[in-house]
């Protein structure tokens, strides 16, 4: 209620019409911000500004989770000349919605002789550090829960705890299959995180700062992508395939391989833990883009060539929340062609791969960060 | 959770044994791999047998010949066609009987479509197993249509049972040589892709070259017949040593290769469906006219005696040993089945391999669990 006296008394303070607040999220949120402190002591302020910032993110999470699990299926469906999901709703939108249901209302199969605590926590620690990176991501002008002045570094750090679960939930369930996958896992995504690492790392000294919403202003007058030449195109390339693997999916499912290990680390779960862990993967997938369009394709910042012309001002039309939906669901397509196309490495494969990428962009990488200097 | 098993000596306490099997998405049926690991790598495979077995052989003594064709189909069941052709080749010499031309030439086209449709789901299956899902729907896609050639002249889609003892069942359909042409242009046209997707792909390269070679001599010690036998040069096709039907009227190629690794052995299956186009296109006009089948006695009893016929299956050899002691039923059959023989080199190939290559080197041998237990 009070959020809603906010917006109005925001929206009735606008000189312009009601749709402009797409381009600019700053005032509203200030805006709302000021009406609770205008109704209640800072502390009550603080916590209902909690609570409206967890609502919102646990719905936007379940919403993209939905739309991501529909748009793999019907990706792989064009990719594999089938029509995909197309019963309930029109071209099967509430498919999705459907299996939801379906997995809540599903049965919780106790595994004996499993550590019951850990096999139960592991989900939520792969939820939770989710919720942490999405936090910290630029979403548009003002749209941000947190802007911290080492974003960057705290999405690095964030997002590499989430192998704590999958290790948990191989460990705990009690089955040589998911401790199989579970270690696959763990050696991938700790190795993985030195590409990332150094991927983001020239971007971080294009822009001179690992605050996100400095690094997006950064590129008004163009994107890190074109602006930053050859490093960054090979930055970028590192980046999306240790993301992929990070996230393991596509070529780089190891972790699961359903035809070696059935389903790798969470074999032994069922019903709703089970769709943790597949939400999960795909919430990581959505991050993984999303944090590449902020880093090198602008993020919410429209496509600008130079300072200020005709073009930028044409551009600046779209709104930033399209902008950077837009690229985020571009590059999540990337993705979801690799994992469609291409066959399953193997991990010592996979692990050499890293190491030869490490050892190509490492040199080149330090030494661009030199040079820079 | 320690499984024990037998014949490994002291250390199979410290052995990490799993179990792939019955029920896994790679063994392609109900086939159980008892593997012992050390980290990640395999230190040896024990199959265990037995999961499908109906007594396929012991039923065939209570069965007249005829009926026996229809238990044929489901030994292998992909190659269905040829099955119930080595059956009645060795009928037909027992009973020492003379068959039309025009049903030699229908065997032998029903034997290479029956090819074609095998590898394209050993193609398909392949790459499932190595994680390219997409494969399995492109190769799916193309056996349909030799399944509908099938379905239109046959009756059947899979377990055919079109040949009887003296000829075929019925004539060919009206259709079969334009829907055959039809299938052969648009085969023609996405072999390519196959190879796009699959055969030139640097993750698939990784994956099966070098895998799990099988030597020449090896080969021939352990019985490895079929594509998997010829990929390490073991020079085994029946088709052209001991030519039955109309593989004598007909030139093709043998494939041969002699690395004998997981990516030969997949690529013998892929030359010889292109092989086996070449075959269809040589006989595909110029079918004889005439009777598609002998007129046979309403009772078949074969001379007493011992008979052996054996013809090219997808996946090796097939043999059939008939007793006959005069009767109208057999007093007892034996099938020589190409699966059986191959898996007993299993445990040899894997070993020191990866978990992930046990897989590809189970999928490059292209079992079909049915045709081990009979």
């Amino acid at each position: 209620m009070l959020t809603s006296f906010g917006i109005i008394n925001y929206l009735s303070a606008q000189s312009g019409p009601w749709w402009k607040v797409f381009y600019d999220f700053t005032s509203l949120t200030k805006n709302i911000d000021a009406s609770l402190h205008n109704t209640m002591s800072p502390f009550w302020t603080t916590v209902t500004e909690l609570v409206i910032v967890g609502v919102l993110f646990i719905l936007f999470y379940a919403v993209i989770g939905l739309f991501l699990v529909y748009a793999e299926r019907k990706v792989c469906a064009f990719i594999q000349n089938r029509l995909g999901p197309n019963r309930i709703g029109p071209y099967g939108i509430f498919q999705t919605v459907a299996d939801l249901i379906k997995l809540l209302f599903k049965e919780l199969i106790p595994i004996k002789n499993a550590d019951h605590f850990l096999f139960n926590l592991a989900p939520y620690i792969v939820i939770i550090v989710n919720f942490m990176v999405l936090a910290a991501i630029p979403y548009a002008l003002g749209l941000h829960a947190i802007d911290l002045n080492i974003g960057i570094f705290y999405v690095i750090a964030v997002s590499s705890m989430s192998v704590i679960g999958v290790l948990l939930a191989g460990w705990s369930s009690n089955s040589k299959y998911s401790l199989l996958g579970a270690m696959r896992s763990g050696a991938q995504i700790v190795s993985y995180e030195l590409s990332v690492g150094l991927a983001l790392a020239t971007v971080v000294v294009l822009a001179g700062s690992m605050q996100l919403s400095v690094i997006v202003e950064g590129q008004r007058t163009g994107w890190f992508i074109f602006k930053g030449h050859i490093p960054a195109v090979i930055a970028f390339v590192i980046y999306i395939i240790a993301g992929t693997a990070e996230t393991n999916r596509g070529p780089f499912d190891l972790a699961e391989a359903e035809s070696e290990l059935t389903a790798g680390y969470h074999t032994e779960y069922s019903g709703i833990k089970f769709a943790f862990f597949y939400l999960a993967e795909f919430i990581n997938m959505f991050i993984v883009a999303s944090i590449a369009a902020t880093i090198f394709f602008g993020g919410w910042m429209p496509l600008h060539f130079g300072a200020n012309n005709g073009f930028n001002r044409i551009m600046d039309f779209i709104p930033p929340v399209i902008w950077f939906f837009g690229k985020t669901f571009f590059l999540i397509w990337i993705i979801m062609l690799f994992k469609w196309t291409f066959p399953r490495l193997r991990i010592d494969q996979l692990l050499t791969l890293e190491c030869i990428g490490y050892g190509i962009y490492s040199p080149h990488g330090l030494a661009f960060l030199v040079i820079n200097f | 959770m320690e499984e024990k098993v037998k014949d490994t000596g002291t250390e199979e306490k410290q052995d990490y044994i799993i179990n792939i099997g019955p029920q896994h998405p790679s063994t392609h049926g109900v086939m159980r791999l008892v593997v012992s690991l050390q980290g990640e790598t395999v230190k040896y495979v024990e199959p265990h047998l037995g999961y499908i077995h109906r007594g396929i052989e012991k039923m065939c003594e209570s069965l007249t010949y005829p009926q026996i064709i229809h238990l044929t189909d489901r030994m292998d069941y992909l190659s269905a066609h040829i099955n119930n052709e080595v059956f009645c080749l060795a009928v037909e010499k027992a009973l020492e009987i003379d068959i039309p031309d025009r049903v030699k030439v229908i065997r032998t086209l029903m034997s290479e479509l029956t090819r074609i449709q095998s590898h394209e789901l050993f193609w398909a299956s392949y790459g499932m197993d190595l994680g390219g899902q997409t494969c399995f729907f492109y190769g799916l896609r193309d056996r349909e249509m030799v399944l509908d050639i099938f379905e239109e002249t046959t009756g059947g889609r899979m377990l055919v049972s079109y040949n009887c003892p003296g000829g075929v069942m019925y004539d060919l359909h009206p259709n079969f040589q334009k829907r055959v042409k039809e299938f052969l242009t648009h085969f023609r046209k996405v072999l390519p892709e196959y190879d796009e997707i699959l055969t030139n792909n640097v993750i698939f390269h990784e994956r099966t070259v070098g895998i799990g070679p099988l030597l020449r001599e090896e080969a021939i010690s352990y019985g490895i017949t079929g594509p998997s036998g010829r990929a390490s040069g073991f020079s085994c096709d029946v088709r052209k040593h001991e030519p039955y039907s109309a593989y004598d009227r007909v030139k093709f190629n043998e494939v041969l290769y002699t690395e004998g690794d997981a990516f030969h052995r997949y690529l013998a299956r892929v030359e010889e469906m292109r092989e086996s186009m070449n075959i269809i296109d040589q006989l595909i006009d110029n079918i004889p006219e005439g009777p598609y089948a002998v007129k046979m006695k309403p009772v078949i009893r074969l001379p007493e005696g011992e008979y052996y016929q054996r013809v090219e299956t997808p996946r090796g050899e097939l043999g059939v040993f008939i007793i006959s002691d005069g009767n109208k039923t057999p007093y007892r059959v034996h099938f020589r089945t190409p699966n059986f023989a191959n898996l007993s080199v299993l445990n040899h190939l894997v070993k020191g391999f990866k978990i992930a290559d046990l897989i590809s080197i189970f999928g490059s041998l292209d079992y079909v669990i049915p045709d081990i237990d009979r």
